[in-house]
């Protein structure tokens, strides 16, 4: 019977345990996670500040996921360190545990820079585990001013989560638009005023210099342009790191995370990584990156699962994507921005589909989002667009645009 | 598995599917306090251009991207195949608009994602779309696969 273990209880470990049990029923499956928890849906954890979720609601599986699954989870304890010699990892209550098979599912850790004065603040959290939300639910009053470092896809969904429970949000960053990895000037825009609209205040182009508590149990954020921010509660959402540690211990190939293949293996037999901690194949730039999105946390996990347990299954086509909206305006976007840029704008939407050698290499949609995984899927097949009526499909996302046989084999066969 | 299955050149792009589908999904009696003088939100959906058309509703595709990628659990697979939604856990986020290959998930009235679950469950026992189509366009049947 083999042995298998995962490093990590987030979906990249989900989608491991049902990619191991498409294959082999048997195995020994273990799990350490570190989080006290049950695996739950990570994007969400705005959406219970927010109210639009609970705590069990937010479970990804039903109760009898790992009993189903016959996984055995060590809670409370990470992976200090994996032995490829003698095929063991090492688990931080003193506990050895053999394995045919390791996966890496050990997600990522906030990144927070050295910032001068941030040991004074007392009330600092970051945003990535539901632990961190609920600290910072337990934190924050209706009379808070809360300031957020980091205008990205956490920061704001942060701000949107709480909006409503605080008296006010400050956001700044360095960048000088938001959501700087996802959108262009004008996108960011459109979501920057929505944001605004909703009453959250931003500080962009902008850095903290100094943390001073003012004397009476707050605290000041002295900006690098001069300006100051007063604030109760900080949330620290500059970046994350993939945690490469366990890997690059025993000389894998890392770089920002566990490189792998498309197999998810790393360059160490036995071992195979998944999530926000590997660099796998981005098929929009034909090289490896972290893409730390939760649907390839899954996909690459459900892989890694498979080809654990001896099957074949091989996740070539990885793409950074996301949809995310705030306060009712939607954002979608994916692959690269580059090629030849289409657009049409109107006051309240933004469509841009890049084009190059022929394929749909990326595209950006703000308020225009209907049926855009048709365009989605455009990328991730390499469709030539010669192949379809490109210039239908430009003014929406539509079926129609593909050649009547195509469609006979997509909605007259099983896909 | 049965799925259900067009064929364009059949279709006469009367919509009826749309409103067969939002009936059987109404949990109403009768159709015209179902359905009259307000917005429906069907399942299926008449596409097409020029002179063709064609209803779209979802695939049930055997390796669901839309499943893989639902960011709150909400979407699965159940055991007979079919592809359906936990409503009550959806927090419409749009990540399945966003991969669906098909264009085949929209939200409800409620905001929350909605989809084809083939009326197994609803007062039509079977599609309604495909029960109601007077030309035989769309079809519910076995196409050789396992699942």
């Amino acid at each position: 019977m083999k042995r298998y273990v995962i490093i990590g209880n987030g979906v990249a470990a989900a989608g491991c345990i049902e990619g191991i049990r498409s294959t082999d029923r048997d195995g020994e499956i273990t799990v350490i996670s570190a989080e006290k928890h049950e695996v739950y849906c990570r994007p969400l954890i705005s959406y219970y500040l927010e109210g639009k979720t609970d705590l069990t609601r937010m479970n990804y599986r039903a109760e009898d996921f790992y009993s189903k699954n016959a996984v055995r989870v060590i809670y409370g304890e990470s992976a200090t360190a994996i032995d490829p010699d003698n095929s063991t990892v090492t688990v931080s209550d003193g506990s050895v545990l053999p394995y045919d098979a390791v996966c890496v599912a050990a997600g990522s850790s906030p990144f927070v820079p050295p910032m001068e004065g941030l040991d004074t603040v007392e009330k600092k959290y970051s945003f990535l585990t539901l632990d961190d939300a609920l600290a910072l639910e337990q934190a924050i009053t209706p009379e808070s001013r809360v300031l957020i470092v980091g205008a990205g896809l956490i920061g704001l969904k942060c701000a949107e989560g709480i909006q409503e429970r605080v008296a006010s949000i400050t956001v700044c960053d360095l960048a000088n638009r938001v959501l700087s990895s996802i959108l262009d000037d004008e996108c960011a825009a459109l979501m920057q005023k929505k944001l605004e609209e909703h009453g959250i205040q931003f500080l962009l182009g902008d850095s903290v210099a100094k943390f001073e508590p003012d004397g009476s149990g707050s605290y000041v954020a002295h900006m690098k342009s001069g300006a100051d921010a007063p604030f109760d509660v900080l949330v620290l959402a500059v970046g994350v790191r993939a945690n490469t540690g366990l890997v690059k211990a025993i000389g894998g190939n890392v770089n920002r995370g566990i490189v792998v293949d498309n197999r998810l293996a790393t360059s160490i037999p036995g071992i195979y990584a998944a999530g926000d901690c590997a660099e796998g194949y981005d098929v929009t730039i034909g090289a490896n990156r972290v893409l730390a999105i939760f649907p390839n946390a899954y996909m690459q996990g459900h892989a890694a699962g498979v080809n654990m347990a001896g099957g074949d299954e091989l996740f070539d086509c990885g793409m950074p994507m996301n949809s995310i909206g705030f306060f009712g305006l939607h954002a979608m976007t994916a692959g690269a921005y580059e090629g030849e840029c289409y657009e049409e704008t109107t006051p309240e939407s933004i469509k841009r589909l890049y084009v190059k050698d022929d394929l749909l290499k990326g595209f950006l949609l703000i308020g225009c989002h209907e049926r855009a995984g048709i365009y989605t899927s455009l990328i991730r097949n390499r469709t030539p667009l010669s192949e379809i009526d490109f210039e239908l499909m430009k003014q929406g996302a539509t079926t129609a645009a593909f050649s009547s046989e195509n469609r006979r084999k997509k909605f007259g066969g099983v896909v | 598995m049965k799925r259900v299955y067009v064929n364009e050149q059949w279709c006469l792009g009367c919509h009826l599917c749309e409103y067969n589908c939002a009936f059987a999904n109404s949990g109403k009696k009768d159709m015209v306090s179902a359905l009259a003088g307000k917005p429906i939100y069907p399942r299926v959906h008449v596409e097409g251009h020029d002179n063709i058309s064609y209803a779209v509703s979802c695939r049930h595709c055997k390796d669901p991207l839309c499943v893989k990628s639902c960011i709150a659990g909400a979407l699965y697979r159940g055991e007979d195949g079919v592809i359906r939604i936990h409503r009550e856990r959806c927090v419409s986020c749009y990540t399945c608009v966003l991969v669906c290959p098909y264009g085949a998930l929209l939200p409800g009235e409620d905001g929350a994602m909605q989809k084809c679950e083939l009326c197994l469950s609803n007062s039509s026992g079977e599609p309604a779309c495909v029960k109601g189509c007077p030309n035989r366009a769309i079809v519910y049947e076995e196409r050789g696969d396992s699942l």
